[in-house]
């Protein structure tokens, strides 16, 4: 109970310090940006630990922090086969391949009035689809290795790309594109020089929704039968065994994967298009 | 809307086409079996001199059984009138309340969806409002939010299910949790956007009035957040449904659309898995026109529209 209390107690502290630092002189700087998510983030795990310690929780419920960590470090090598045949095989792979697909897709639907007229509505439609559904399909079709995990990826990520660069294709003024006839540009220098970069911030934004889907669909898809590694495998498999501890491991790297994903599309979105307003603040 | 109408019809029509396009060599193999079985004669002989034949060249040899592939009682591909006929046939012709219906199957799976977006809408519109009038929970609590739509959430799913089990709670309750916990994200971040929406011109005009902290949020704060918030109640209600379907995978439960979709996968029921997915799908379309028809009405009536 006296752990119970102390966690109430350091909660308390380290709320008053992020209500002083929020309200200081300070807190427009970097350094308190950064400082109070972190204390914040860091008050929970605490908590976290000592709460589940002085409640006795078992295991089988909620493990504390310190053992999900330890866990963590002592199945690293199963946890990095399970993020090899998760993420690199199926999510990155399905990522690539849908990806370069819808884009290259809706390059050539672009150019028809009238087939984006009816893309985008339907397109918009299948997007907000619980398209996680087809995984028991695909894994029909494609086998219970990696590639029907890589299939599963394709179609999640397919319609948000495909609306994404359709939209971001007709981005352009029509000023913009007299600009170019001007110059005399050919259809072909229009499209390099004025309409892809164009549509370059909506394309990034595609992009970064697919990588959560990406990583979602590998690992769901994982649930409907897999071979005997895999994150989605692992997460079912201990569940069954009631390890739970290791079902966090696996989360643990779930979430740094994903942020890990989005992160490097990111940084790759900001070389990209550096001119955009949402980049130059 | 009306200019679109040709182009959209002429997209699914074309959808269609090609799924029926796509039924033929995906199936024809199994076609072939069965035709050789009721006695046909099939080139090249035996399944097992075609295993390893291509699907399309099959087709081109054996013409004949084009009209059985569309068919199958357990195809690999069914074609969109099985998949209709079955839908049909597990809504209307059979009583709701048989495990057979899919509209209790479908039941099942809305009441955890509705439950859980409730909840987490409820909470999410919460804390944003907290995040907005708090400037330490804004700093501490944001960059948190935002950075959880990077981490696959739905891979916690089962572990909810099993957890809530092993201290006996069951059915819908565990469910709406995952549901709840999908939509609360991006209502918050959408809803925060919202409520910080007005311009300061607005701002200072309420402040000029002397108006309260409370009258901004009623009169200026929360009427300026609706787009934003119906833009995000669209996505939450889509992703809750996707909570809850995902939900009802992982104990092996033998009721909802999730379930079918498991079970359908167990047995090779084809057909049974589309129906479901359709089902899914005609649901997830039915809940956003919903929110789409409520976010017309209140946009219109508040003049925004």
């Amino acid at each position: 109970m006296t752990l119970v209390i102390f966690a109430f107690v350091i909660w308390l502290v380290a709320w008053r310090v992020n209500v002083a630092l929020a309200n200081s002189a300070a807190s427009e700087t970097r350094l308190v940006k950064l400082v109070v998510p972190i204390i914040f983030g860091f008050t929970i795990l605490v908590v976290w630990e000592l709460v589940v310690r002085g409640l006795n929780v078992p295991l089988v419920i909620l493990p504390p922090p310190s053992i999900i960590a330890d866990t963590f470090s002592a199945k690293l090598p199963i946890l990095w086969k399970d993020f090899v045949q998760t993420f690199v095989k199926g999510a990155l792979s399905g990522y690539l391949i849908g990806c370069t697909a819808a884009i290259a897709l809706a390059i050539l639907v672009e150019r028809f009035d009238f087939l984006r007229r009816g893309l985008l509505p339907v397109g918009n439609f299948l997007a907000a689809l619980p398209i996680i559904g087809t995984a028991p399909i695909l894994v029909m079709w494609f086998g219970f290795d990696w590639h029907s995990k890589a299939a599963v990826v394709v179609v999640m990520v397919f319609f948000p790309m495909l609306v994404n660069t359709v939209a971001g294709l007709s981005e352009t003024t029509a000023m913009q594109r007299d600009l170019m006839k001007t110059y005399s540009a050919d259809p072909w220098q229009a499209f390099i020089k004025l309409r892809l970069p164009a549509a370059m911030p909506f394309i990034f934004n595609g992009l970064k929704i697919s990588t959560t889907l990406a990583l979602i669909g590998a690992i769901v898809a994982e649930f409907f039968g897999s071979p005997t590694l895999g994150m989605g495998f692992r997460i079912s498999a201990s569940i069954g065994q009631l390890a739970l501890d290791m079902v966090w491991a696996e989360i643990v790297v779930a979430a740094i994967a994903g942020s890990a994903f989005y992160g490097i599309v990111a940084i790759i979105e900001k070389g990209v298009t550096f001119w955009h307003p949402s980049q130059r603040g | 809307m009306r200019r679109s109408f040709f182009p959209i019809i002429f997209v699914i029509a074309g959808l269609l086409a090609i799924w029926y396009a796509a039924v033929v060599p995906m199936n024809i193999k199994m076609a072939l079996t069965a035709a050789e079985r009721n006695g046909f004669v099939v080139t090249p002989v035996g399944a097992k001199e075609r295993r390893d034949r291509s699907a399309m060249l099959l087709v081109v040899q054996n013409t004949f059984a084009i009209k059985e592939t569309f068919a199958l009682e357990r195809p690999r591909l069914p074609a969109p009138h099985q998949v209709a006929a079955e839908l049909w046939d597990s809504t209307i012709n059979k009583k709701i309340t048989s495990k057979r219906s899919l509209v209790f199957h479908g039941w099942i799976t809305l009441s955890s969806t509705l439950l859980g977006f409730a909840i987490g809408t409820g909470l999410g519109i919460l804390l944003a409002i907290g995040i907005v009038y708090n400037r330490a929970m804004d700093m501490s609590v944001m960059p948190w939010a935002i950075a959880s739509q990077t981490i696959p959430i739905l891979a916690i799913a089962p572990m909810i299910i099993v957890v809530f089990n092993s201290v006996g709670l069951q059915g819908i309750f565990p469910k709406a949790i995952i549901s709840a916990y999908l939509s609360f994200f991006p209502v918050v971040v959408g809803m925060v956007k919202g409520l910080r929406s007005p311009d300061q011109m607005h701002l200072d005009l309420l402040k000029t009035y002397n108006a309260s902290s409370t009258a901004g949020f009623w009169k200026l704060r929360l009427p300026s957040s609706m787009p934003y918030l119906f833009a995000s109640l669209k996505i939450g209600i889509a992703a809750s449904l996707v909570g809850a379907i995902v939900g009802e995978l992982p104990t092996g439960a033998v009721r909802g659309l999730g379930a079918r979709l498991l079970s359908g996968s167990y047995y090779g029921q084809t057909i049974q898995i589309w129906s479901a997915l359709l089902g899914a799908a005609l649901l997830a379309a039915t809940l956003v026109a919903l929110i789409s028809l409520v976010q017309r009405l209140t946009l219109n009536r508040m003049g925004m529209l």
